[in-house]
């Protein structure tokens, strides 16, 4: 079981049997008060949408989902298709499906695939991926300008704001929870 | 993500916070953060440690000290506070908490308007403040001139959800009709107090002796953001462990632990008339940076670690 504090954008529950993702997540505790959890979810199968405030009480099942170790092949149209490494069985996944995961997928990656009986609905990333810096903006040595961080974009089209001095051609590590900046890696 | 020019200005921010309270004649104290028992409060769910508990505010030693003959006195410190994670909130978290004596909740109110004053004026150089007298934040122009709007949560509830405050709490929709119609819209234009809050919301706030339904406890909004939560301190040693009691007894029945803090309620004896306020340094700090999410106002959000 999750507790309502274990709400967070991404996290799957199941309610009457059929499983959700939470979408949008806003914690709020007014002025001293009981805390609400506001959360927006998706029905994984469906896609039908709906928002919900939950107080620290509320319990939610875990949905029963199987995970398979599957790569990433290629895309076509708006599928995107996986190859179970052990099985060599190949299933597809929609745009809409992957939604922000797109923005750390690239080519060969090892994703978990999550089934619901027999249905792939959602991939879960590694935390942690390298992808390299496409565009950037050459690093002014001496700027005093008084910003910490300059926007960039990655292989996958995805922007993030980055310490000044990663240029293009880096590759970076990236939190696929969050998008943000974790350190430039060398290769 | 602060950076060296983020982690300077955040530094500037404290150091005119402390500049302020010194000139002011204010005490700068260090309580201990680890203490073995707590002010009973139904909402709060405090870090356990070995035995004892991380502060989820400096409150109790901070009022030790007023009754110990110290009446101005200011602190910047570190609180933790369970399963509170948001745009708005980290478990740990940076707080400013002030209490003086011989002044009520209004003379507070007075306090904050001076001190957003001169904030404005000493940190002119950050991007937000560098029009006299306003705060630039997203696209909204805050006017910090004081008096700001004073609004009890009476005629908020009127004024924004159209319930009475009575018929909210009764059906239990307090919290949820202040978050969704309230909150957002106070702030805006200029800051804004919330004041006179239900009695039983104010736990260790001193009762109106003109509302009674009512305890003398306010929260400052900036931009729909709870800044500060400021009242009139309870002197009465017998009201506050009735209180007490009924927190206690709440908390148990939430199978949370729970004790009387029974030095808190000795050394209130001694304790003046007082007010204080709780500050969220990091908060401030947010609005003061034109961002939306207080992880980008702290050095090292939870999820970095």
């Amino acid at each position: 079981m999750y507790t309502a504090s274990d709400l967070r954008k991404g996290l799957k529950i199941q309610i009457d049997g059929e499983p959700y993702i939470v979408t949008e997540f806003d914690f709020s505790k007014p002025g001293k008060g009981q805390a609400l959890y506001r959360t927006k979810m998706r029905n994984m199968i469906t896609g039908v949408q709906f928002t919900q405030t939950y107080r620290s009480n509320d319990k939610f099942e875990r949905p029963d989902l199987e995970e398979r170790t599957m790569q990433f092949l290629y895309s076509q149209d708006d599928e995107f298709h996986f190859m179970d490494t052990a099985s060599y069985e190949q299933i597809f996944l929609t745009r809409e499906q992957l939604g922000e995961h797109l923005n750390f997928l690239i080519d060969n990656m090892e994703v978990q695939v999550l089934f619901f009986g027999d249905r792939p609905i959602d991939i879960s990333l590694p935390t942690f991926v390298n992808l390299e810096v496409t565009v950037a903006d050459p690093w002014a040595r001496g700027d005093t300008s008084g910003t910490d961080t300059k926007p960039v974009t990655v292989q996958t089209g995805f922007q993030l704001q980055v310490p000044p001095f990663v240029e293009q051609g880096d590759k970076i590590q990236i939190d696929t929870r969050t998008g943000t900046y974790i350190t430039r890696v060398k290769e | 993500m602060l950076g060296p020019s983020g982690l300077r200005r955040r530094s500037e921010l404290m150091g005119a916070l402390r500049a302020f309270f010194v000139a002011r004649d204010y005490l700068e104290v260090d309580t201990p953060v680890r203490l073995p028992c707590l002010l009973p409060e139904a909402h709060i769910v405090a870090f356990s440690s070995d035995g004892w508990w991380l502060q989820p505010s400096p409150e109790l030693c901070m009022k030790r000290l007023l009754a110990r003959g110290c009446d101005r006195l200011f602190q910047i410190c570190h609180c933790f506070r369970k399963e509170e994670c948001g745009r708005l909130h980290q478990s740990e978290f940076c707080m400013l908490e002030w209490y003086c004596s011989g002044v009520d909740y209004l003379g507070l109110m007075a306090e904050c308007e001076e001190l957003l004053t001169s904030l404005s004026r000493t940190l002119i150089h950050f991007p937000s403040l560098q029009v006299s007298g306003q705060l630039q934040w997203q696209d909204k122009k805050i006017d910090l001139s004081p008096p700001w709007e004073r609004l009890s949560v009476h005629d908020a509830f009127r004024r924004y959800t159209g319930m009475e405050v009575e018929e909210a709490l009764a059906r239990d929709l307090f919290e949820e009709l202040l978050v969704s119609h309230i909150e957002p819209r106070l702030g805006q234009q200029g800051p804004v107090f919330l004041y006179d809050y239900p009695l039983a919301l104010g736990s260790l706030a001193r009762r109106s002796a003109a509302r009674p339904k009512v305890a003398e406890r306010f929260e400052l909004y900036i931009a729909g953001v709870e800044l500060a939560n400021g009242f009139s301190e309870l002197t009465d040693v017998k009201e506050q462990r009735r209180r007490f009691a009924s927190e206690i007894a709440f908390l148990h029945s939430q199978g949370r632990e729970a004790a009387m803090p029974e030095r808190f309620l000795n050394d209130l004896e001694h304790m003046p008339a007082s007010a204080g306020i709780a500050l969220g340094v990091d908060r401030l700090f947010m609005l003061l940076s034109g961002v939306t999410d207080i992880r980008q106002a702290i050095p090292f959000p939870e999820e970095t670690l």
